[in-house]
Parts: structure tokens; sequence; C-alpha cells
């Protein structure tokens, strides 16, 4: 089978990733996180994070609007639970085909111009999404109260099958229901499939059409090749990723809310982006698990739990300490995302991933030094 | 008629404060060439200087006087607040004006925050890309609101308005209709005329003064201006400043009518980049254009007729303008030929 073969060197990322992702359970245990509901929140943002850097990434183009597809594919999915069944499958494909159209539109429009100008435009139709989710389009979105399942809904699949039961029924997968790590597995292998797709679009010659993009598009053009169908199709498969990450939130939690799609959630995705470093393969994902870790363990943290790290200091200075790092956990762990943000564009462009690689080369030099060997070829090319 | 001249003056006032913002905006990218993000949290920082203000000249001191007894028998305590125990009598008048007094104070603070941002930060990003200029002024927006956040918190703030100008002026009087036929807020009619006071000012400023003059040479053609032999890096950096300035006045001024919150930036921002980027990159005049014109677009949209016959088209006319100007003239309204089309 010609399409799943990649590269030597990325079937053992793949391979090394799908390990750290399944065995998100052992490792994240020390950290204080391995409860299945911020599990799935990595999956999912990690989806998120790998399908906009499609985009951003790998032609340079910056959505400030992608959140809106996310929205999209949480109201299909849930209006899918709705409706049909509470089967996640029919709902993520739903999810999956509707924010792909909302993409093509969308797209189709933005991309006629580039820069800063197509900034603005995603960023003015994800503004329009969210105020038409908040106000006329209630009646589908159901406004602010968010929508959500009810007993009533027809789920007219469902229906055939079985009798209506007292209560609120969950999401399930072929019967299976998807409570706690069920969830989270289900989360996890999606996320290592479209990983997977996205190391083939990378090693495609369709992801080094788009690279050619970033690099110089008008070169591209001189040469005789349309650039827009080769960017819609870019913007559409990341489209697509969003909607499926909006999905799965649908389906490990049945409630979608317009807030979803404002324009601070599609900044979110950009942080998580530069953070691990744009137009890696590994770098969104770090990124989205950094980020997504930082909001849900730093915003727990209280002044008691500070004041424990630092019991080991003098009791004077331990005050101070604690007085100063409490502004920057509990409410204030934005604080510290925006300021990791603003040092990692200034100082580390690339983000973690080229910090990592920056470390790496510098162990390759001496080792070249001393042996001469190829290290360094091997190191700069760790995407 | 009378429904038309209201709906006007709405919009006048909601677009005067995003022609100040945008002009700011305008200005540094004008400029400087840098696509400033953090923009909107100036705006929001400015409202909280009026905040700080009122609540530095309302703070109470409490004294217990021996000598007088409250109602249930306990000694008096007197509370006098900051400004009288500094300025005595005119402690009342201080407080009841303490929006537009703050200005004095907004004046200086923003301009150092201007200046400090330019010098600290903004500086080493001239020469990267603007999705970088974005990122990274992005970031900033965020520390700002959060630091505002850490010390306000994040409720609202309400500013009372002068007691002199509360209440509405009949402005259909003065157009020679029936007296009551439009009446509109006093406040928001200061606030018009501030803005363009503001407005005009900075046309002023750089359009008669040597400065002016040479910051606007800069603009067109920065490198002969260096050559020449002139800091231009350092009137650069003043305009930074003078755009901080008034996107801070205008969140002082603003605070009466909607209470800023840590958030207020950011819900400004995206609407001013809408309008500088209808009104044309790097245009001043057309920036100012774009923002009245959106104001009273808006505004108009948010008529029920209106509402009647296109449902939603108040939240989303703006943008919908934007779209449409984007597409049809890449420049926008009154963009220079050359300047970031692409």
């Amino acid at each position: 089978m010609d399409i799943f073969r990649l590269p030597r060197k990325d079937v053992i990322t793949l391979a090394l990733f799908s390990i750290v992702v399944l065995t998100m359970p052992i490792w994240l245990a020390p950290l204080g996180a391995a409860y299945p509901g911020l599990m799935q929140q990595f999956a999912i943002f990690a989806i998120f994070a790998v399908g906009f850097n499609i985009l951003f990434g790998l032609t340079g183009y910056l959505s400030f609007g992608h959140a809106a597809f996310l929205g999209v594919g949480s109201y299909t999915a849930v209006w899918s639970f709705k409706l049909l069944t509470m089967d996640a499958i029919p709902a993520l494909i739903f999810a999956i085909i509707m924010s792909g159209v909302f993409a093509l539109a969308i797209g189709f429009v933005s991309l006629r111009r580039s820069g800063i100008y197509f900034s603005i435009l995603t960023l003015a139709f994800a503004q329009m999404s969210y105020n038409l989710a908040y106000s006329v389009l209630t009646p589908i979105t159901n406004g602010e109260t968010a929508l959500q399942l009810t007993s009533q809904d027809p789920r007219i699949i469902d229906m055939m099958f079985r009798d209506r039961l007292a209560g609120l029924p969950s999401p399930s997968l072929l019967g299976t229901s998807l409570g706690g790590y069920g969830g989270f597995y289900l989360c996890a292998a999606i996320l290592l499939v479209v990983f997977f797709i996205a190391q083939k679009i990378f090693t495609s010659p369709f992801g080094m059409q788009l690279r050619a993009i970033k690099s110089n598009q008008t070169r591209m053009s001189y040469t005789g090749f349309n650039t827009r169908p080769y960017t819609l199709a870019a913007f559409v498969i990341s489209g697509m990723y969003a909607g499926l990450a909006g999905g799965l939130l649908a389906v490990t939690d049945p409630l979608a809310g317009a807030e979803r799609m404002q324009w601070t959630a599609s900044g979110e995705v950009v942080l998580m982006t530069i953070l691990g470093g744009v137009g890696t393969l590994l770098g969104p994902v770090i990124g989205a698990w950094l980020i997504k870790y930082m909001e849900n363990i730093f915003s727990a943290f209280n002044a008691r739990i500070l004041a424990d790290l630092f019991s080991w200091l003098p009791d004077g200075v331990q005050d101070g300490v604690v007085l100063v790092s409490s502004k920057f956990v509990g409410e204030g762990w934005k604080l510290t995302e925006g300021l990791v943000f603003v040092l990692v564009v200034v100082f580390l462009p690339g983000g973690i991933m080229e910090g990592t690689r920056r470390i790496k080369s510098l162990f390759g030099a001496r080792r070249a030094n001393r042996s001469a060997s190829k290290e360094q070829l091997s190191t700069t090319a760790a995407e | 008629m009378d429904a038309i001249l209201a709906q006007l003056l709405n919009g006048l006032d909601k677009g005067a404060a995003y022609a100040l913002i945008a002009l700011g905006l305008t200005l540094v990218f004008g400029t400087l060439g840098v696509v400033n993000f953090a923009h909107g949290a100036l705006f929001m920082l400015g409202a909280f200087c009026a905040v700080a203000f009122r609540q530095f000249i309302t703070t109470e001191t409490v004294t217990i006087d021996e000598t007088q007894l409250s109602p249930w028998g306990t000694p008096l305590e007197v509370r006098t607040p900051m400004a009288e125990q500094w300025f005595g009598d005119w402690a009342p008048f201080l407080i009841d004006y303490s929006v537009p007094i703050s200005i004095v104070l907004a004046i200086p603070f923003m301009l150092l925050v201007g200046i400090a941002m330019e010098r600290g930060l903004i500086k080493h990003f001239y020469k990267r890309s603007h999705a970088e200029q974005i990122l990274v002024t992005f970031g900033l927006a965020i520390v700002l609101q959060e630091l505002v956040k850490t010390f306000f918190g994040p409720n609202p703030w309400p500013q009372p308005i002068p007691s002199d100008f509360r209440g509405a002026a009949d402005v259909g009087a003065w157009f020679g209709m029936q007296a009551g036929a439009v009446t509109y807020p006093l406040w928001r009619l200061v606030y018009l005329l501030f803005a363009g006071v503001i407005l005009g000012a900075v046309f002023a400023f750089l359009r008669f003064t040597t400065f002016g003059m040479v910051v606007r040479a800069g603009m067109a053609d920065r490198e002969t201006v260096g050559l020449l032999g002139i800091n231009i890096d350092r009137r650069f950096t003043i305009m930074f400043g003078i755009a901080a300035v008034v996107a801070g006045l205008a969140g002082v001024m603003y605070t009466p009518l909607l209470p800023p919150n840590y958030n207020l930036g950011m819900d400004f921002l995206v609407l001013s980049f809408v309008v500088v980027v209808v009104g044309g990159m790097g245009s001043l005049p057309g920036a100012v254009a774009a923002g009245f014109l959106l104001g009273i677009l808006q505004s108009f949209a948010s008529m029920t007729q209106i509402k009647a016959l296109i449902p939603g088209i108040d939240q989303i006319i703006i943008y919908f303008v934007a779209v449409v100007i984007l597409l049809v003239r890449p420049r926008g309204l009154l963009g220079r030929r050359g300047v970031m089309e692409g």
C-alpha cells in the first residue's frame, strides 16, 4: 500500500509519538494531569493545532479565525446527536464535512488577499459567525445558553432500535460508552490518525508546493503555477481538522457554546502553534499540551500550594516569593501565558522545537568536533 | 428625519472612539511600519488611568472623633477622602470631575508607556515579518490586560459623568425641529467634541509644525530623511508615544459611556483594525473617515426597521463592509497606492 508508506525517519517519529500519546495516563500521573477530561483536551487541541499548522506552518497564511471552524464542528456534532444518533462516528463525519464546507466558502473569499489582509478577513468572518451565533442564529445555536442535549430530542436512528430511556443519553462509539478513558482513547486514536495524515502532507509534493508558496509566492506564480487551489486546499484541510477537533469536544462533552468561536479562541491556537514551533510536525502538539497543561494546572494553584512549594526558603523570602508568584498562577495564569509567549516570539521564533534543535546542534557540534560525524546534518533536518 | 438624525448622532460617538483608536494604529503603522495588536490595550490602559485616579482621590482615611457620637451612641467615625486632605474645598469638584481631570494624569503616563513599549520591545521587530509583529504585540496585549486584571480585578468599573454634563441635550431643537424630537446624552456630545479636538490637534501637529513635517517626510521616505542627517527613529518613537496618548485619552473619556474592565481593549481592537483596513493601511484621513463611517453604519443597522428587513445585520455590518471593501478595493477607501497591497 503506497499511500501508507512514509520515510523511515517519519515512521520512527510516528511510532514514538504513538507510544507517548497512548501512555499518557502513565507518564502524566506524576505531573498531576492524568485524568481523562484533561487528557482528552490534550488530544483534541493537539488535533486543532496540527491542523492549524498545515495552513500557517506550510503556507505562511496567518488565520485569526480558525476557532469558527471549531465552533461549527461542535454545533454540527451536537445536532447530529440531537437529530440522528448518539454514536460518535456520524457526528464526527458531519462535523468534518460541515466545517469543510464553511472553510471552503470562507477560504475562497479570504485567500484572494494575503498577509495582514488575510488575517483581518478571517478574523472578520470568525467574528461574524460568533456574533450571529449569539444573536440571530439562536434557533440553531441556542445562543448564550449553549446548545445542549435534551431528553425530548428526536434521535431518529436511535429511536428505531430502542426505546427512549429516562435521563440524558451520553455519546457512544458503536454501542460502547465514551465516558472516562474511553473518550480519551478515541481522541488519542484520532490524533494518531490525523498526525499520520499531516506527516503524509508534509512529505508529499503537495506539502512541498505549499512550502514553496510560503517562501516565495510571486516566483511560484511566475513559473506558471496557480497557487490559489493549493492554498485553498490547505485552508480547507486545516478547517476540517478544526471541525474534527470541535466535533470531538462535543463528543467528550455534548455541549456547544458560541464562546468557542470567539477570536480569543482563535488566538489561542496561534499561541499553541508558535509556542511549539511553526512549520514542524511535533511543535504544535507540544505547544497545545503545554498551554492546556498550564491552563488547567497553573490555574488550580493557590497561595497554599505555593507556600508548600517554596517552604524550603527562609521565612521572609518565602512570603515575598509566594506573593509575587501567586500573581502568575491561579487567576493570573494567563499573565504567565502572555509573558512566555512574548519571550518565545522575541527570543525563539521557531518555538520549543527550535530550542531543542539548538541544544541538539550544540551537542552535535561538540561531537562533530571530536569525530567529524554527520550528526549535524541529521539534527538540522529534525522535523 | 428625526430618527435619521438620532441614529447619525448615535453613530458619531461610537465612530469617534473608533476613529481615535484607528488614528493611533495608523500613525504607528505609517511611521514605524508595525502592526500593533496591543493598541487596544493602550485604550484600556487609558480608561484605567481614570479609574485609578478616582480610586486614589476617593480613598478614605478614617479617624475616630471622640467628641461626636453617631446615632447609635458610638464615637463618630469621620471619613475623609484623600482629595479633601490634599485639596480642601476643591475636593467635591475634583471628585465630580474625576474623569476629565484624569486626562492630566493620563497624558504623561500614556506617553511613558508608549515610549517604553516602543523602545523596549517593538523596536526589535521592525525588520521582522508582519505576522511576527502581530504575534508579539498580541502577546503584549495579553500581558497588559492581565496586569490590569491583577490590580483591578475582572469586574467593570463604572465611572460617573460630571454632574454638569448629565442629562440630555435637545439636539432636535437646534436644527429647528420641535423640542424633544431628538435628544442626545450630553456626555456623548462632549465626547464627540473632545474627539474632534484631538483629531484636529494631531492633524495640525503633523501639518503645521516642523516636527510634523519631518515625520510626514519620514513616512514617505524614511531612508532619505535619515540620509539628510535627521534622527528619524527618535521622532518615530515620539510618534508612537503620541499614538499611545491618543488611544489613552480616547479611553479616559469613554469610561462614563462604558464601564471599563480589563477586556475592553480586545473588544475595541478587533473593530479598530477593521476600521484601519477599511480606511486604507497608512492613511490617516482614511482611518478617521472609516471610523465615523463604520460607527454610523453600525448605528443605522441597529434601527428596528432595518433589523426587521435583514435580521442580524447590526451584528455583522462592520465585518461585512470590511470584507466587501477588502475584496473590491484592495487599498481600502483612501489608502495610498503601493502601501500594503497584496
